[in-house]
């Protein structure tokens, strides 16, 4: 069996809003790039993405807003017609053939699950995915169609299986959530800044799922300005704890790389070191509890120069237990990229130290998020006393 | 503004003056209720009683035994009698101020003498939750403004500049200066930045982001 497959054909760079929209998946080529440069990336690990039908789509979409979002890329719909359902906004603006492009990324996703729940690969990675925000009926926060939401219900009805979903989006996974609140057979944990001031405003400590999915859904909403440690408490204490109670048979971390300092969306602060820890934690926990099954997508991380191509190669390296890039990043990546990026790029794998100057109230954020993951866990820690 | 009509709880549990303590205790288990209206069999209110009450009037927690004659005395006896009461058509406002001038934590809603809700604290509390959380995805941001009139309709230029569709706007007193008013706005909308930047450049204090404590208001 192959360690990972890598999921991608350049029609993924079709999910396109504008020239100048933060969501770009030239992230996509970056990444790639990086990879091949490292000798990390070959041809033969790379399997092409598909399109999802409308049957596959419909899992987690409204038939009725299917159909919109394809008459918006056709140009047969005002943008007054889209604005119920999130098209045609400043965040998710109407594009060429937006239906298909949405349907490859979905597509993408499922690829990879069947990688791995067919038994062809242990893991399978899916960077063009992640659009967490997307709901039933509607376009949110950049997102057309939730290929994780699809690729969840995917799972379960094909494959009966029992999923844990794991979100460090910097923003709440909202749409995920939402779908599977009332699912006892699928647990959604979303770690994310804050929702008093970002985007989508929820993901509360107290929203932990409805019926008989009551305690299925975990929520760890961070302090901006958060540094590394204590993201990484938050993060291996809430992941170990949330695997060891739900016990799934399979894995979906989201990994939207907008967590960094350097994000212009969000602030928190955390450094390349987050992005070292979380694909290396997920692989361990997804060894021991589910057999390796674990599939990894995309999501938000719109410093696409600096931060999102050495966060993402991350996964990668370790999906195929390869050594942890450090050092320089190769000349080669760095020449190639360097005349398009606005920004100085980052010359080697590490983020300079120290990135930004010191947080003025930082023992006292370390203490609120202590105080929130407290919270957030306390349910499953009764429940093993 | 919402009425008390549009909040209230409409599924009172009530008791009569005859019924007992040992009643009320079983009742507030049952139904997971702190407050309870007692009324004649017309419908009138004629008192309340509150876990506090009764939790005054109990002996021990430790010992459970129900055949203590405490336990049957008429609710009559103990209840407060003659409550404050509201009315269906009150606003939620006058409601809030009631209940914190008198330092009660409910208030049994009536009409036609007849008991038809009541209103406790939490129900208050959720209502103002529901102002200022977030019900759909969005962002906040918090503009410091000069106290006079037509800064709003500047502001909400901005936003309808870029279709950006505003779920709630909230102004309050700055607490640095009396001069300045925060207005703190929910719009639909994961990318803020270009209308932060444009208020900005209309010489909008903008206060988000900021630093926790540091900076704010």
């Amino acid at each position: 069996m192959k360690n990972a497959v890598f999921i991608y054909s350049p029609e993924q760079l079709g999910y396109k809003f504008s020239d100048s929209h933060p969501f770009n998946h030239k992230r996509l080529l970056l990444t790639m790039d990086l990879l091949k440069n490292i000798n990390a990336l070959n041809d033969e690990d790379i399997i092409p993405a598909r399109v999802a039908t409308d049957e596959e789509i419909a899992l987690g979409h409204d038939e009725k807003y299917i159909e919109i979002v394809k008459k918006a890329g056709h140009g047969l719909l005002t943008p007054e017609q889209g604005e119920n359902y999130g098209i045609g906004t400043e965040d998710t603006p109407i594009f060429s053939n937006m239906h298909e492009a949405s349907a490859l990324l979905v597509g993408s996703t499922l690829q990879a699950v069947d990688y791995v729940m067919q038994g062809k690969s242990r893991h399978a990675l899916n960077l063009g995915g992640g659009l967490h925000h997307g709901f039933q009926g509607r376009a949110s926060g950049f997102c057309i169609y939730n290929d994780s939401t699809v690729a969840i219900r995917y799972m379960q009805k094909k494959y009966n299986a029992r999923v844990l979903y794991i979100d460090t989006d910097a923003h709440h996974g909202d749409g995920v959530q939402w779908a599977f609140y009332d699912d006892p057979n699928v647990c959604t944990l979303s770690i994310h800044e804050t929702g008093r001031y970002l985007f989508p405003g929820t993901g509360n400590v107290t929203e932990r799922g409805n019926g008989q999915g009551y305690g299925t859904s975990f929520n760890f909403p961070i302090d901006a300005f958060t540094e590394d440690e204590s993201y990484l408490e938050i993060y291996e204490q809430a992941v170990r704890e949330v695997f060891e109670y739900f016990k799934p048979d399979v894995v979906i971390t989201q990994n939207g790389a907008d967590a960094h300092y350097f994000d212009p969306l969000t602030h928190l602060y955390g450094t390349m070191k987050i992005y070292q820890e979380i694909p290396r934690l997920a692989h361990k926990l997804a060894h021991e509890y589910c057999g390796g099954k674990w599939i990894a997508v995309g999501g938000g991380g719109y410093d696409i120069w600096r931060v999102v191509p050495r966060a993402w190669s991350y996964i990668w390296t370790e999906m195929n237990d390869l050594p942890l890039p450090t050092g320089p990043l190769p000349k080669a990546w760095l020449e190639k990229w360097q005349p398009d990026s606005p920004v100085p790029l980052i010359p080697t794998w590490e983020d300079p130290s120290p990135l930004y100057d010191p947080i003025p109230r930082k023992l006292e954020i370390e203490e609120k998020n202590a105080q929130m993951l407290t919270k957030a866990l306390h349910m499953i820690r009764a429940e093993k006393r | 503004m919402m009425i008390i009509e549009e909040i209230m709880n409409k599924d009172v549990h009530s008791l009569a003056p005859t019924n007992t303590v040992k009643d009320a205790i079983v009742l507030m288990r049952e139904k997971k209720i702190r407050h309870i209206p007692i009324v004649e069999q017309t419908g009138k209110v004629v008192g309340i009683i509150t876990a506090h009450d009764l939790k005054n009037i109990l002996p021990s927690t430790i010992k459970s035994d129900l055949n203590l004659t405490t336990y049957e005395t008429p609710l009559e006896n103990i209840m407060v009698k003659n409550p404050l009461i509201g009315h269906p058509l009150d606003f939620i406002e006058e409601v809030a101020l009631t209940l914190y001038d008198s330092k009660i934590s409910s208030l049994p809603i009536v009409t036609g003498g007849r008991l038809v809700g009541i209103v406790t604290t939490t129900d208050l509390l959720y209502t103002y939750i529901e102002l200022t959380g977030a019900n759909k995805p969005s962002s906040k941001i918090d503009i410091r403004v000069t106290d006079k009139p037509g800064i709003l309709s500047d502001i909400t230029e901005v936003f309808k500049m870029h279709h950006a569709n505003v779920l709630s706007v909230l102004v309050y007193p700055s607490t640095k200066d009396e001069e300045s008013k925060i207005v703190s706005v929910r719009v639909q909308i994961i990318n803020p930045l270009s209308i932060i930047e444009d208020l900005r450049k209309q010489g909008f204090d903008v206060l988000w982001p900021n630093l926790p404590g540091v900076d704010l208001s």
